[in-house]
């Protein structure tokens, strides 16, 4: 029997499972599955099952075990290293439908929570508890937590409060081939490996998160931000570095250069300097008498730094505007450029001005613009590569560009990805990061828990042909204004 | 019983490769944690020490596992930087290696996070004799299964630890300890959910049953005063500031609470699991404390008393328990109602398939 015959055969059974709406297989209700956020990536799956119980997504995992049929669980679509990239002719489990908070408990502060729940929605729902939920990729507004989990995505407070795993602290899932595990527990605190942290970041490859613990933190009595303008990029960085020697912890430090700025400014109008070189946000929070001693220092240091203009946000409103202008930085690049690649490579803190140069090198080596937004406080760089699909070649250009800036930042003694995850996109360049022992053992491991390699196959670890690149412009939800890029 | 002192790496491999069964040891500050049986040789790692990379600009450090964490916290302090979860019994000369095996976090945790929160990458040995990598150097990154999660805990059964990298953050210019008396268990319990939820900042909050907080701020030096009034009044229980808080709290972390002679056991616990436990504890007369917010219970079972009777205990009160040490017994396994489930088997075929560094604490734990 051929491979087209098992998937026959999974669909009729899925038939048992899920009514017409909610199993689609007609090429027009498939279509919007075949990428994510990634656009350049593009795959056509047989099937998108939409279940709305835990008990469905079980059934369904286990089914595409019986009948060898390949997988891929997908929240909101808004991975940028095409992490929810379908498996060619295989199955989409798309689980926005699971979106319940199963238990908001503010005395233990946690909350329970289905995957397909919206990041955002934790933390309204904590709110009234005076509690949120730390963790804010830009896309927080639509991504959910199961995508979150995948990929252990970050945000821009990461320095102070870490990423997805350091937030999650028990985890209920489906491994791949239905077997059902608990991993973690309600408490901070745990005994033997800590195995809910090992799930998380596994980008699927482990099987589905059902269930989520999350830990609340309470919300900051105060924040206080400051927008800082430069004259050039290394005046950013290197007020950075003098936050960071002041002993300072701030909640968030954020760069953004000229094209960035450029950009945000056309999309948002977030009221950034025009014609500054960069700017660099500082945020600072936690009881209001410590924000305000601090809040000095810091001006001291901006000063100190040769900052061209500062602006200090006095109400919430003025600070929602820095910040919007920050989290709208790339899907504006839209305007500046029909497509764009968005990185994700880390470097020491010390080596960022390096770092830059270099990327501003390579960007005219190859002929094409780079805006450059990136997590200071952490070295997480997210060069934006402008490109224009339609016209032949540049696409591989960019890619190539982008892979130079990857292989630059192993080179530095960094990482290929800060938050965004290997997915697809980053699967040629794992062998720049990890020994083949490092992959071998990673690819073991996988082994032993899927032996059919059949959850989200083709992601993290490098193994055939990556999929071909066939597709240009925004995604369908990012030209809504409803998904937007870190 | 054999011990080997590899004196580097290579040599460390070397021991793995020739045994068949070994337990990675640092200092043996938890003793239950490096009993053996007369087939397990011992690898002892305190051969393998220093500090190999520290730049304070970068907020991180890698040092081999068997570095004494008072050694890091001094090179750290220098630059007025620390790791933020005071890892415990650094006075007894715990090791980064042992800590992380442990998987043990002192009250510092409560503010910024555990050892699993700052560990941020780690080359091991796993049981064929690999040398293996995880994580990275730089603060960020998302690139391949974390290891140094899984490594967190595992009592050295997933592979021997090597070089350890982590986070650390520039230490508060001044802190002041606060001692609440509350007057009561269920007061105090009251408490520590309405200081979890404010917005204080706390940098510690333990409970000294039945009814004694000890709630820790940092911060800058000339508002201290003022947050601590401020706290004050939002717990409205009669209040004592600590003098020298600093020695208080590393007396703390060296559990010299516990007696010399009861077992030492870690619990997860949530508000509700304390509940839960405390009034059983309380009957049978063991010491505890109740660290991180009520996240994590310290129970110090009198050498008289049956482990089983505290198995009961934990099962009915919904958590497990890790022994760190049993003077005097010997223990069938350290955990206490915990075992590998499924997805743990499995990555244990992986990491050590042979079963090189299974447990097997046939030795006094004490």
């Amino acid at each position: 029997m051929d491979e087209a015959a098992f998937v026959s055969q999974l669909l009729e059974e899925l038939k048992k499972t899920y009514p017409p709406g909610r199993l689609l297989t007609a090429a027009a209700e498939l279509a919007p599955y075949e990428s994510d956020a990634l656009t350049a990536f593009k795959a056509r799956p047989r099937a998108v099952v939409l279940p709305e119980s835990a008990e469905e997504v079980i059934t369904t995992v286990r089914a595409c075990h019986h009948h060898g049929v390949p997988f891929m669980a997908r929240g909101s679509g808004t991975s940028l290293s095409g992490g929810s990239l379908p498996v060619e002719d295989g199955v989409v489990i798309g689980l926005n439908r699971l979106n319940r908070i199963l238990r908001l408990d503010p005395r233990e502060r946690i909350a329970v929570v289905e995957p397909g729940t919206v990041n955002l929605k934790v933390s309204e729902a904590a709110e009234r508890y005076g509690l949120y939920y730390a963790p804010d990729p830009s896309s927080q507004l639509i991504c959910t937590i199961g995508g979150n989990v995948a990929f252990n995505s970050g945000g821009v407070h990461c320095l102070k409060y870490g990423m997805t795993a350091n937030h999650v602290l028990g985890i209920r899932a489906v491994l791949p081939d239905g077997e059902l595990v608990e991993l973690g527990s309600a408490s901070l605190e745990g005994v033997g490996p800590d195995l809910s942290g090992f799930f998380v970041g596994s980008e699927g490859l482990f099987g589905i998160a059902l269930e989520i613990t999350l830990r609340l933190l309470p919300r900051p009595e105060r924040y206080h931000t400051v927008l800082a303008s430069y004259d050039s990029l290394e005046g950013a960085g290197g007020a950075v570095a003098l936050v960071v020697s002041s002993g300072l912890l701030p909640g968030a430090m954020e760069i953004m250069d000229r094209l960035a700025i450029e950009a945000a400014e056309a999309a948002v109008d977030a009221g950034y300097p025009r014609g500054a070189a960069a700017v660099l946000i500082v945020e600072l929070e936690g009881p209001a008498e410590e924000v305000e001693a601090e809040r000095l220092r810091l001006l001291e240091i901006i000063e100190e730094s040769g900052a061209s203009e500062v602006m200090e946000a006095r109400e919430e409103e003025e600070r929602m505007k820095i910040w919007k202008g920050r989290k709208s930085a790339f899907s504006a690049a839209g305007r500046l450029s029909p497509d764009f690649l968005v990185q994700d490579g880390v470097v020491p803190r010390g080596r960022l001005g390096e770092a830059l140069r270099t990327i501003e090198e390579l960007s005219s080596i190859h002929g094409l613009r780079v805006a450059n937004v990136f997590h200071a406080g952490d070295g997480n760089l997210h060069p934006l590569i402008l490109y224009d699909g339609r016209v032949d070649g540049e696409l591989e250009k960019a890619e190539e560009l982008a892979g130079e800036i990857l292989r630059l930042c192993v080179r530095l003694g960094g990482s290929i990805t800060g938050e965004h995850g290997v997915g697809v996109e980053k699967l040629a360049y794992m062998k720049d990061m990890f020994s083949d022992a490092n992959i071998e053992v990673m690819k073991r491991v996988r082994s032993a828990i899927d032996p059919g390699r059949l959850a989200n196959r083709g992601k993290m670890l490098p193994e055939g042909e990556p999929p071909a690149l066939k597709f240009h412009g925004p995604h369908p939800l990012e030209k809504e204004g409803r998904i937007s890029r870190e | 019983m054999s011990t080997f002192t590899p004196a580097n790496s290579a040599e460390a491999v070397e021991a793995v490769r020739e045994s068949k069964r070994l337990r990675p040891r640092g200092a043996g500050t938890k003793p239950a944690l490096c009993a053996v049986d007369d087939e397990t040789s011992i690898l002892d790692l305190t051969g393998l020490s220093g500090i190999t990379e520290y730049d304070p600009g970068e907020y991180t450090f890698t040092a081999l596992g068997g570095t004494p964490v008072a050694e890091v916290e001094e090179a750290l302090g220098k630059n007025g930087q620390y790791l933020p979860f005071d890892p415990p019994l650094l006075e007894a000369g715990s090791t980064l290696g042992g800590t992380v095996a442990a998987g043990l976090s002192g009250p510092g945790r409560y503010r910024y996070g555990g050892v699993r929160d700052f560990l941020i990458g780690a080359s091991f040995i796993d049981g064929d004799g690999r040398e293996l990598r995880g994580g990275g150097k730089v603060v960020k990154n998302a690139a391949g299964f974390d290891f140094p999660k899984l490594l967190t805990g595992s009592l050295g059964e997933l592979g021997v630890l090597l070089e350890l990298t982590f986070k650390v953050f520039p230490r508060k210019e001044a802190f002041a300890t606060l001692e609440v008396e509350t007057g009561g268990f269920r007061e105090a319990l009251d408490t520590i959910a309405l200081l979890n939820s404010s917005t204080e900042e706390l940098f510690a909050l333990e409970l000294r049953p039945p009814g004694t907080l000890e709630l820790r701020i940092g911060g800058v030096a000339s508002v201290l005063q003022a947050r601590l009034d401020r706290l004050r009044s939002l717990v409205n229980f009669p209040c004592v500031v600590v003098e020298a808080d600093e020695d208080r709290w590393r007396a703390a972390g060296e559990f010299s609470w516990a007696g010399a002679g009861d077992s030492l056991v870690k619990a997860p616990a949530t508000l509700g699991v304390i509940e839960a436990l405390d009034e059983r504890l309380e009957e049978l007369g063991a010491e505890r404390r109740y660290g991180c917010g009520g996240s994590v219970a310290w129970i110090a079972w009198p050498a008289g008393e049956s482990l089983a009777d505290l198995e009961e205990l934990l099962v009915e009160s919904g958590t497990s328990g890790l022994i760190l040490r049993s003077p005097g017994r010997t223990v069938a396994s350290v955990f206490i109602n915990r075992s590998p489930g499924p997805f743990e088997k499995r990555v244990r075929s992986v990491l050590d398939g042979p079963g090189t560094f299974s447990m097997r604490t046939a030795g006094q734990a004490g």
